[in-house]
């Protein structure tokens, strides 16, 4: 056990090295920082006079190791735009972005896995095709698009609700319903496909030859196998609890973690899209970690081979 | 028989219209031993997961199915669930897929307990280790708490046979055991049936495509061929006499083993599909005794001597000489 962790926990800092680097060597060669965050008429002493400041006239394998060995010390840098720490500018960002994408995630659930189990058991019945139909609307729809008809329908039409800001919170249903409704759609196909695999298996039908009640079937013999693909995307999910709200909280001007992400790529802030990349590989890496956990928990057939 | 403790009759079933079974008539008396054979598709198991309402909705299943008088064609699902595992139990061809993975063997085997006999707890701890005693299972106290996944496929088996037997049913139903099994376990397991039998007194009905296997074990044969039982009779008797040309020919396709070495002999032709059922008799296409009779119209299955039964215009009357008895173990 303890090797298994040691194995994944060394993938995941491999993972998050990685991401890292990949993001520095985009954001460097995209754009000077200098210049987008000072403008580009800015006097040539004073552009100079920045780049000295943040290190930008080193190398860019020195600003390299001196970025990592930073990050090893704790010290994920500042702004180059307002100067305070990185970290702190991105902590302040991450409750409102919880904020939506909790309450998103949990309704992703209760609506996506309900209905998946509910279509895999009325195969092709028109409710079966009919909850499919609304699951592929859901996740193809992009999510700015859904945004938009939410805001036209509920918020310039019949004037229910806001259509952005963060005033009350009011605000935060409808960012909340368009990122539900694209991961409910996304679960529920897997799920109704995860049911249907289970309930063509042969034990499903020892357990009804055995005397087992439909619905003790279903719930005792065939869901306790369907979670095992589920989780897989659950999981998924929850690694995008800080990332996943890009898209939709710029749509809704929601301050999240999203919309800072967005205008500190804009002016090559280096240092806040590092921190933030750090905090997004580190959820992924922590829920792909729990994921690997729970399938030893559904599953015995694998917790033998990671024991 | 006296009163039979399953009586088929008339049970045709269809999947999306395309007939799988076409008028099954079979009767199993408490206690006895009844094997069904014939190939693949032939309709051996659709029979009994059509007796028991195992079929998916989409099936059309029509006729009777009287157990103990009780009609189970159309009986309320809950009705269903009381029978199922309970009178009449069944264990099939995969033991491996045939078990819950995530559960463990203890847990699948209490759940026959409690529901069929209402033991829950210690007791039904205590009654499973017992039945795993029963089936031969080494040391059950410790493996009740084990996966099927840590198991061989015989010991699968086993499990798949102690739950059936949880139920204390008069009938089980073995759907091609030892097909999935290496030979020496296939011979443990039969061997552990027929204890059972004998153990228990419940009625058998053992589907296989293995002659040599329903030949050991069962009392009564019937031999099916697309989608109907073409012949039943003692098992003796259907060896040594086999009067319809499809059995005789099943048994002249085995090879001797005490009798001199001879070219076994294949049937002729294909089995046919049941979207394109030939008229008549639908073995007469590959039957070396066929008329035109045999196209005119299905045979209906006449007693020719007591007890056996063939669907044939043309029956063999006497042992045929091409194909004299023999010892059918392998």
């Amino acid at each position: 056990m303890l090797r298994f962790f040691a194995i994944r926990l060394g993938r995941a800092l491999l993972t998050i090295v990685l991401v890292v680097t990949f993001a520095f060597v985009v954001l460097r060669l995209s754009g000077d920082p200098a210049i987008t965050i000072m403008s580009p008429e800015a006097p040539p002493e004073a552009l100079a006079a920045f780049r000295q400041a943040w290190g930008l006239d080193q190398p860019i394998w020195i600003q390299y190791l001196r970025y990592f060995g930073a990050i090893f010390q704790g010290e994920l840098g500042q702004s180059m735009r307002d100067g305070r720490p990185a970290i702190v500018l991105v902590a302040e960002r991450i409750p409102a972005t919880l904020a939506l994408t909790i309450p998103a995630f949990l309704l992703k659930i209760g609506l996506g896995i309900p209905a998946g189990v509910y279509a895999a058991l009325h195969r092709n019945s028109w409710t079966d095709r009919a909850v499919m139909a609304g699951a592929v609307a859901g996740f193809t729809v992009p999510s700015f698009v859904l945004g938009l008809i939410l805001v036209l329908v509920f918020a310039v039409q019949l004037g229910w609700l806001p259509s952005g800001g963060q005033d009350s919170w009011r605000s935060a249903i409808l960012p909340i319903i368009t990122m539900a409704l694209g991961g409910a759609g996304v679960l529920a196909r897997f799920t109704r496909s995860a049911m249907l695999e289970v309930l063509g298996q042969p034990f499903i039908r020892t357990a009804s030859a055995k005397g087992v009640p439909w619905p003790q079937v279903v719930r005792g013999h065939a869901l306790p196998n369907a979670a095992i693909p589920t989780v897989t995307i659950v999981g998924f999910m929850v690694g995008s609890l800080i990332a996943g709200a890009v898209v939709v909280e710029s749509v809704f001007s929601w301050p999240g973690v999203g919309r800072l992400l967005v205008v500190a790529v804009a002016n090559r802030d280096l240092a806040v899209v590092q921190c933030i990349l750090l905090a997004v590989a580190s959820t992924m890496v922590i829920s792909n970690l729990t994921v690997d956990l729970l399938y030893g928990v559904l599953d015995p057939r694998l917790r033998a081979r990671t024991s | 028989m006296s009163q039979p403790l399953v009586a088929i009759s008339g049970l045709t079933v269809a999947f999306n219209g395309v007939p799988a079974l076409r008028g099954i008539d079979l009767e199993v008396g408490p206690g006895e031993a009844v094997g069904l054979v014939g190939e693949s598709g032939s309709g051996k198991s659709v029979t009994w997961l059509a007796a028991l309402g195992l079929l998916p909705e989409t099936a059309r299943v029509a006729g009777s199915v009287r157990l103990g008088g009780e009609e189970l064609l159309g009986a309320p699902p809950a009705r269903l669930d009381t029978i199922r595992g309970g009178r009449v139990a069944m264990i099939f061809q995969d033991p491996a897929s045939a078990l819950n993975p995530v559960h463990r063997i203890g847990k699948q085997i209490g759940e026959a307990l409690r529901l069929h006999r209402g033991l829950t707890g210690a007791a039904a701890r205590a009654e499973t280790i017992r039945l795993l005693e029963q089936v031969g299972i080494p040391d059950p106290a410790r493996r009740i708490d084990i996966f099927p996944h840590e198991m061989s496929g015989g010991q699968n088996q086993r499990v798949m046979i102690a739950m059936a037997l949880a139920g204390q049913p008069e009938l089980l139903i073995a759907d091609e055991p030892t097909t999935a099994l290496d030979a020496t376990i296939q011979a443990q397991i039969l061997d552990l049936l027929s204890r059972l039998r004998a153990e228990t007194g419940m009625a058998l009905v053992l589907i296989s495509h293995d002659l040599g296997v329903v030949a050991d074990l069962c009392d009564r044969v019937g031999v099916m061929y697309a989608g109907r039982i073409v012949e039943q009779a003692a098992a003796a008797t259907l060896f040594a006499h086999p009067a319809h040309p499809y059995t005789a020919g099943l048994l002249a396709a085995l090879p001797d083993m005490d009798g001199p070495r001879r070219r076994l002999e294949a049937i002729p032709g294909f089995v046919p599909e049941p979207w394109a059922m030939p008229p008549g008799c639908a073995f007469a296409p590959r039957c070396a005794f066929a008329t035109a009779d045999c196209a005119a119209a299905t045979p209906a299955s006449a007693e020719i001597t007591p007890a056996h039964h063939v669907a044939c215009l043309h029956p063999a009357r006497s042992t045929p000489a091409a194909h004299p008895a023999r010892n059918l173990h392998p």
